[in-house]
């Protein structure tokens, strides 16, 4: 068995394996549960990073399901019909961003989940969510895109929905199920269109024959609106805070996670299956949700007591500078590919750069809920006397998310702000007019639960949480003192496999 | 419920079962396949619970999802088993073995000996089902509050 070739399945089928036999292990014995999720999640990091080198370094990797041998995707007629994975630079570094927070979140989940509360589903459900994000980041064919998007979206509501005890849990998980299904549906009815029109499903054969008719359009419409449901964009942002509030700390950062290879999705259709359709007007499109999601949440944030879910609104708002800056490349990528792919670039680099700042700052959150034992900020206070590396992580977090230099999320940022000046010089105000707001928030939360004077005696962090919230804050610090380094190695090729490799892509795939 | 109703449902339960495996068993040749005869076969925990009460069927949740998880389990195992060509790989058909007779060409009613891997695989796919939905059933009796019949 050539482990190479068969990498981007295993990365998959590894971590479902682990997740199918995780409760079983967890019937038998708790270490025996722990020793195999730490063996899973070794596996299947090492799976990822073995594929992603390979895509770095080689090329595109093809692999077919149930063929004779993993790079035989055409049928004997000439077109695919199996189910194909192919990874390039892009799903491979969602696959690495998915993989670094789900490694983030289990060693977090160690010490913060109880063991009476159900933590071997906690785990199990993070583990299918950490498969179900694998699966969407390398897959190449739409249906199953739609599986896996399925696949996060059950995980997610279990994940949501943890805190059964509480009347908010459940609640937030219906809330969220609505949405998600919804969403789903709108996807898979845009597949039949598609099926019905053209009879393929693969993502990279639909791409060739695409030519543009109405059925086409609505099929658009309905992906467009289905995954914008799942990233939380604006106007179908609800269950975003709602989430966020009440999902344990853990789950939050893989749900950030998901609604990132979400929007990753919503990239690959309008770049990789729609981009042979140049039309101007979608990508003016994404460039108003984006602009509409950054600012309406950075205001709702403001008027937010419960830290949770004020941190919550900052990770939507994020969202809007991601669709800003894909949506503005989209736009400009064909007259001027100079700015277009900077744009790209930044909304790109940014996925990484949230992913580290706002997983660290739901961390924190988490951490202060635990030791304090509440998140509302009328009542929490003088933190920082005890919480010191908590405190520290959170501002950091905060200041990060702000788009403060040297910290990563100016980097990204600045790149959106170039990248969407040319288009128009008031996104760019727009977006700086909402990264000043959420300084403010955040000055504000910060004040109000780790400054002032001493309130109570909180209970110590436990040690695996805060070097868990340690990495992503090394993270953050690292990727804001080298962001040249990253953007050159892992984010260039990403941005560009989306434009300039979409003849490569369907190539590799279809051989022609 | 009344004796009626208990009757019945002792008669259809192992009919509901047996349907059930028979959806699932020819899964590769007629419609339906593993998650649509696990459902019928878990309707049989539903009518349990209908008739007998949250008492019958109380002891069944652990049980069902073992089975869950083992079915979960064994589908992943079965794609593996074609890792040697790529993950899916049909191992089995046409070896001559367990469900690997030869598919016989032209028109033909379908033969239950063909298949390879696909039927172990509705099997699996199957168990879960079973084993989820039954869970479930089992779940919504032991929290949906004191109406016990």
């Amino acid at each position: 068995m050539n482990l190479t070739v068969h990498a981007p399945i295993l990365a998959i089928a590894v971590p479902l394996l682990g997740a199918f036999a995780l409760p079983l292990w967890g019937k038998l014995g708790r270490s025996l549960r722990d020793l195999w999720l730490l063996l899973v999640a070794a596996a299947t990091a090492a799976l990822v990073a073995l594929v992603a080198v390979q895509v770095y370094t080689t090329g595109i990797q093809v692999y077919t399901l149930g063929a004779a041998w993993p790079r035989d995707t055409l049928a004997p007629g000439g077109f695919p019909i199996r189910i194909i994975l192919a990874v390039d630079a892009l799903g491979a570094f969602m696959g690495l961003i998915a993989t670094l927070v789900a490694l983030v979140g289990f060693a977090y989940a160690a010490r913060y989940l109880a063991e009476e509360e159900g933590k071997t589903l906690a785990l199990t459900l993070g583990t299918l969510l950490w498969a179900g994000m694998l699966g969407m980041a390398f897959t190449g064919d739409l249906f199953n895109l739609f599986v896996f998007f399925e696949v996060t979206s059950i995980a997610a509501c279990g994940l949501v929905g943890y805190r059964t005890w509480t009347s908010r849990g459940p609640e937030a998980a219906f809330k969220t199920m609505v949405l998600y299904t919804v969403g789903g549906l709108f996807f898979l009815l845009a597949i039949a269109l598609l099926y019905g029109e053209y009879g393929a499903l693969n993502l990279a054969h639909l791409a060739r024959l695409l030519r543009g008719s109405t059925v086409d359009r609505v099929a658009l419409a309905l992906l467009l609106g289905g995954l914008l449901m799942k990233v939380g964009a604006v106007p179908v942002h609800m269950w975003a805070p709602d989430a966020y509030g009440e999902a344990p700390a853990h789950g939050v950062v893989l749900l950030v996670a998901n609604t990132q290879v979400s929007l990753y999705a919503l990239f690959r259709i309008l770049f990789t299956l729609y981009g042979g359709l140049s039309d101007p007007g979608v990508g003016w499109l994404v460039v108003g949700m984006g602009a509409l999601t950054l600012l309406v949440a950075s205001l709702m944030a403001v008027v937010q007591m419960d830290l949770g879910r004020l941190v919550a609104f900052g990770a939507v708002s994020q969202i809007g500078f991601m669709l800003l800056g894909v949506g503005v490349g989209l736009t400009t990528v064909a007259s001027r590919p100079g700015y277009g792919l900077l744009a790209l670039r930044g909304g790109i680099f940014h996925m990484l750069n949230d992913a580290l700042a706002i997983g660290l700052l739901f961390l924190a959150v988490g951490a202060v809920e635990r030791a304090a034992g509440g998140r509302n900020l009328g009542s929490l206070g003088g933190l920082g006397h005890n919480l010191k590396w908590t405190s520290g992580f959170f501002f950091l977090g905060a200041l990060a998310l702000a788009g403060i230099p040297p910290l990563n999320g100016f980097a990204s940022k600045l790149m959106i702000y170039q990248g969407s000046f040319l288009l128009s010089p008031i996104l760019s105000a727009l977006a700086i007019l909402a990264s000043i707001l959420l300084l403010a928030v955040f000055v504000r939360a910060f004040q109000g639960a780790f400054l002032g004077p001493r309130l109570g005696k909180p209970d110590p962090v436990p040690v695996p949480m805060l070097i868990a919230m340690g990495a992503l804050a090394l993270g953050v610090l690292f990727l804001g003192l080298f962001p040249d380094l990253v953007v050159r190695h892992l984010v260039t090729p990403a941005a560009d496999a989306l434009w300039t490799g979409r003849e490569v892509y369907l190539q590799a795939v279809l051989g022609r | 419920m009344s004796v009626v109703v208990r009757t019945i449902a002792r008669i259809l339960v192992p009919v509901a079962l047996l349907f059930g495996g028979y959806v699932i068993l020819h899964g590769h040749l007629t419609p339906g396949g593993g998650f649509q005869g696990g459902a019928v076969a878990a309707s049989a925990v539903a009518l349990l619970l209908v008739a007998f009460g949250t008492s019958a069927v109380k002891g069944l949740k652990s049980p069902l999802s073992v089975l869950e998880d083992l079915g979960g389990v064994a589908f992943v195992v079965l794609g593996f088993l074609g890792i040697g060509y790529t993950f899916f790989f049909n191992v089995l058909a046409g070896s001559g073995g367990l469900f690997g007779a030869p598919v016989a060409p032209g028109p033909n009613p379908g033969y239950l000996n063909t298949g390879g891997t696909l039927p172990p695989m509705n099997w699996a796919v199957g168990f879960k089902v079973i084993g989820g939905l039954g869970a479930v059933v089992v779940l919504f009796a032991l929290f949906g509050g004191g109406d016990d019949r």
